[in-house]
């Protein structure tokens, strides 16, 4: 990050980046959030994990002071969200492309960097920064509207990060974009956290949380059922146990039948075990045989966090 | 198709606009109410002789005409003086009637002319004084004033007649009879070359009637292209508010995107993002109207360099105007269909009632009055009084406070509205 555009706003070291506190917004009969407490530690990556409607878009726009809650309290830096100062200190990237189409790259930075006061060579020096952060130097004068889409996810970010925010909330930022360029924003994320940024990061994709994030809050019906490092989340639900993924051919009823009295999972169409040793995975196999069914392939592995979200949850995380 | 039917204020829209439309020209053109449009005229009467009196009393009777001789009363001047010719020349100047008369001293001696034109043996014209932008008002005064004479003045036509018997034909002798032919064949000669001549509006006798009347345009008679001011106001109006609504639906686009909210968690407040698009919006509109009058200056000779400080004070004050106009409707609508269809019907509306379309002085009374709730009709006035009649910037004080007012206005009920993008 540019020294001089982030070295004139020291974080107090008391004051944490982020304190939300018995948070509750209701749209009508629709729960978006319903009491999320949490805090986060300056330069801290959070993952914000759960599946489409389970209230993290909410909680983000509520932290970027765009939902005004129902009950709780939000601070940022000390500074209550929507607030001026909390807006100074918020970089908030959206899940929708929330640019001007009809902009270049550039001159949407330069828009938005101005809406944050930016102005003259601080405001060149931001835009620089970002167009080279998001790898759009050389599309800088393109036409947003022509840019391919994970290029506009790229300046979707960069235009969320032009005034050098303290706290990022980035919305589910690789939405709808090819592999490679996931790759890409991960690595611009990745970058952040080298420099020590703190953010927010929400995502129904478990391999992103794993990879960004410090810890994760595993969020679903507008609640945050755990909180913690993948680590411990796993740790914590699984302990030592591993999974075992078996694929099996048979009549349907009579595979979802010993599955289901092994105390196993079909999702899917593969069969779920928890176990304790990997030499029960003889006995398993023994079971099946004995059930007349065929095993077509068997594997064996450490549980992940969409193994927690379904451990806690009971469905998938993508349901 | 469906994304129409689910649009509900769209589908609405698109069938509410050409039947309101439609109804505005039917109430124009197809004469279905009674109050069709009266012309006002101010008559000067400097003879005051029994003649003139009746003269001026046949034009009172006349449904067609709102002949006033004095100014309407006011709280200053509750019982106001006569108008005189330069009071009644002042009020046509001004555009507060269309007409005004003359009937100078003298005319009862010798009320007619037959023939139309002044002699000193008719006695002088009644002069009448007309606004050239208005070409029907002085055609259809001039021929009511000499209806008038034939129904009003039947006495004095005899006795015209009688003069005319004793001074031209006597006891019909031969050499009278000569003198009678010969008076008849002067007056064949008039008719001829005033047939052969033609009709000139700025200044004419209007030919052919019982009474002399020489007709003179007080307002707009050096203008080189009489009308073009008016169109470059009216028709640049009626796009102003089409380019503003269309340029302030902008903020719908954002809302759709997701940019609003996104630059309302920015530093940017609601009022300051409003304020911001409206005063983008005066900008463009200023240079817009900019851009007409200068192509109607330089295409049309519009004597547009000598009225700058009107124009620019005019300009300014119907840009505000019409970019908070653009502010409310984008503010009130949810989707673009709905703005385009909205500001199409409100639009098209208030050009058809507020002149841009058809001058408003040829429209029923009640339509002028309506009129006058309309940003066009305050604009067109106001440009009229800068490019037509010549008025100082001072004059303009009402159509300035009353566009200011209704862009004040229109604003504060868009930041109003725009209330619901505030949060969720």
């Amino acid at each position: 990050m540019n020294a001089n555009l982030s070295s004139d706003r020291p974080a107090p070291v008391a004051v944490l980046p982020l304190e939300v506190d018995s948070l509750v917004k209701h749209f009508g009969q629709v729960i978006g959030v319903d009491g999320i407490s949490l805090k986060l530690q300056s330069g801290e990556c959070l993952g914000l994990l759960g599946p489409n409607g389970a209230g993290k878009s909410t909680l983000i726009r509520a932290i970027a002071g765009r939902v005004i809650p129902d009950a709780g309290r939000i601070e940022v830096f000390g500074a209550a969200a929507g607030s001026a100062a909390a807006r100074a200190a918020l970089g908030w990237v959206p899940q929708e492309l929330a640019l001007y189409p009809r902009l270049t790259a550039a001159e949407n930075l330069r828009a938005f960097g101005s809406y944050y006061g930016l102005a003259g060579k601080k405001l060149e020096d931001a835009v620089a920064w970002s167009l080279d952060w998001a790898a759009l130097q050389d599309r800088a004068s393109a036409l947003t509207r022509n840019l391919s889409g994970g290029m506009k996810r790229r300046l979707n970010m960069a235009a969320g990060l032009i005034h050098q925010p303290r706290l990022v909330l980035m919305d589910e930022p690789t939405v709808g974009v090819d592999p490679q360029s996931r790759n890409r924003i991960f690595e611009m994320i990745e970058a952040l956290r080298a420099k020590g940024m703190t953010i927010i990061y929400t995502t129904h994709y478990m391999e992103e949380a794993e990879r960004l994030c410090d810890r994760i809050a595993i969020v679903d019906h507008g609640r945050i059922i755990a909180l913690d490092t993948k680590e411990a989340l796993v740790h914590s639900a699984f302990a030592s146990r591993s999974q075992v993924l078996a694929r099996l051919e048979g009549p349907e009823a009579q595979v979802t039948a010993w599955v289901t009295e092994r105390g196993g999972r079909l999702v899917e169409g593969t069969a779920q075990f928890t176990i304790e040793h990997p030499n029960e995975i003889a006995s398993l196999l023994d079971g099946a045989n004995a059930a007349g069914l065929e095993l077509v392939d068997l594997s064996l592995r450490r549980p992940n966090l969409e193994s927690v979200f379904l451990h806690l949850t009971g469905r998938e995380l993508r349901d | 198709m469906v994304a129409l039917r689910r649009d509900r204020v769209s589908l609405v829209l698109s069938f509410v606009v050409p039947i309101a439309f439609f109804s505005i020209f039917a109430v124009i053109f197809g004469g279905q109410h009674d109050s069709v449009s009266k012309i006002k005229v101010v008559v000067v009467d400097q003879d005051q002789s029994r003649a003139s009196q009746k003269l001026v009393q046949g034009l009172v009777s006349d449904g067609s005409l709102v002949v006033n001789t004095k100014p309407a009363p006011t709280k200053d001047q509750p019982a106001p003086f006569n108008y005189t010719a330069e009071t009644a020349e002042a009020a046509v100047k001004a555009g507060d009637v269309s007409v005004a008369l003359i009937v100078p001293h003298g005319f009862g001696d010798h009320p007619f002319s037959f023939g139309g034109k002044s002699t000193n043996e008719s006695g002088p014209a009644i002069e009448l004084l007309n606004d050239a932008s208005d070409m029907i008002a002085p055609q259809m005064v001039g021929g009511l004033l000499q209806k008038a004479a034939m129904t009003a003045m039947p006495e004095a036509m005899a006795e015209q007649g009688m003069k005319y018997t004793d001074q031209y034909i006597g006891g019909f002798t031969p050499e009278q009879r000569k003198l009678m032919e010969a008076n008849l064949d002067q007056l064949r000669k008039i008719e001829s070359k005033q047939a052969a001549d033609g009709a000139s509006p700025a200044s004419s006798a209007s030919g052919g009637g019982l009474i002399a009347v020489h007709n003179r345009s007080v307002v707009g008679e050096n203008k080189k292209n009489p009308m073009v001011a008016f169109y470059a106001a009216a028709i640049g109006v009626m796009f102003l508010l089409f380019t503003a609504s269309g340029s302030a639906g902008a903020l719908l686009d954002e809302a759709e995107s997701g940019a609003l909210d996104r630059v309302l968690s920015s530093r940017i407040s609601m009022t300051g993002l409003l304020a911001g698009k409206l005063v983008f919006n005066i900008l463009l509109a200023f240079t817009q109207l900019t851009v007409m009058f200068l192509w109607a200056w330089s295409v049309f000779k519009l004597d547009f360099f000598s009225h700058i400080p009107g124009f620019i004070v005019m300009g300014l004050c119907t840009a505000f105007a019409v970019a908070a106009f653009g502010m409310l409707l984008a503010s009130i609508c949810h989707t673009r269909a709905q703005l385009g269809a909205l500001s199409t019907l409100a639009i098209l509306v208030m050009s058809a009632i507020g002149g841009s379309m058809f001058p408003r002085f040829l429209m029923p009374e009640a339509m002028q009055k309506a009129g006058l709730w309309t940003i066009n009709a305050w604009a067109i006035d106001g440009f009229t009084k800068v490019f037509w009649r010549d008025l100082p910037v001072s004059a303009l004080w009402p159509q300035v406070a009353v566009l200011l007012a209704i862009g004040i206005v229109l604003f504060a009920i868009a930041r109003r509205i725009a209330r619901r993008w505030e949060y969720a």
